[in-house]
């Protein structure tokens, strides 16, 4: 169980090296990269191109609420490694912002889990993005649409 | 105690973070939001009524119903969208 907050970089090859190296009782890895989009199509008719970004976060808290949220993974799926890495700071379109990967002995079991880290980073851990757009500086608004996809996994 | 404000709120207060000492009687987070509207106009705007932002009290999730007692740091966002 990994979890990390950086400004730099990362490469996708050697953080699923690390994370698999010497267990062999994971039999598949599913994997999400988040990347920054060049153009945001807001709600309604008004389209913004965005440039960059820069992407604001809680340091300490926001590392707790990633580790709280891998626990919970782990506590309903069946897996053997998981790495969460969320960039903070400057990026420019078509950078990488997030990476999620998820090792299990079951595939179902590590898209479930993949998801899920996804849903929930995004509604439950303190990151904040400020767009560059040609008409300026605009932070972005919370999407219903991801609050109902982090709703999915709501226990009843 | 210490606040601290993320992303637009902290533009509109106009600080990131502040010392406060607040009186007695304000024992919640939503007490401590109705306290702070009145330290400055910025104040007043970020935390408005019916404002969509969260709280943090020592930097896990609280609710405005929240006890603040014994709290070392209290923030206010915006919902988060990361990712």
């Amino acid at each position: 169980m990994t979890v990390r907050v950086q400004e730099a970089d990362f490469d996708v090859g050697v953080e699923l090296e690390q994370l698999t190296a010497g267990n062999k009782r994971i039999g598949g890895l599913a994997v999400f990269v988040g990347l920054v989009r060049e153009v945001h199509v807001r709600e309604g008719y008004h389209r913004d191109r965005v440039d960059a970004m820069t992407l604001e976060h809680y340091p300490g808290m926001t590392e707790q609420a990633l580790v709280e949220i891998e626990a919970e993974a782990h506590r309903r799926w069946p897996l053997e490694a998981t790495l969460m890495v969320h960039r903070y700071g400057r990026l420019e379109a078509g950078d990488r912002i997030v990476l999620v990967a998820v090792g299990s002995p079951h595939r179902e079991a590590a898209f479930e889990a993949c998801e899920f880290l996804v849903d929930w980073l995004k509604t439950k851990a303190p990151f904040w993005k400020l767009e560059e757009t040609p008409a300026g500086e605009k932070w972005v608004g919370a999407h219903a649409g991801d609050d109902r996809s982090a709703a999915r996994w709501d226990k009843k | 105690m210490k606040v601290r404000y993320f992303a637009w709120m902290k533009r509109t207060v106009g600080v990131a973070e502040e010392e406060v000492t607040p009186p007695a009687e304000v024992t919640t987070v939503g007490e401590l939001v109705a306290w702070l509207r009145h330290r400055s106009p910025g104040h007043a705007e970020a935390l408005a009524d019916g404002a969509a932002f969260g709280a943090a009290v020592d930097k896990r999730t609280a609710t405005f119903g929240a006890k603040l007692a014994g709290a070392q740091e209290v923030a206010f966002f915006p919902p988060f969208t990361g990712g």
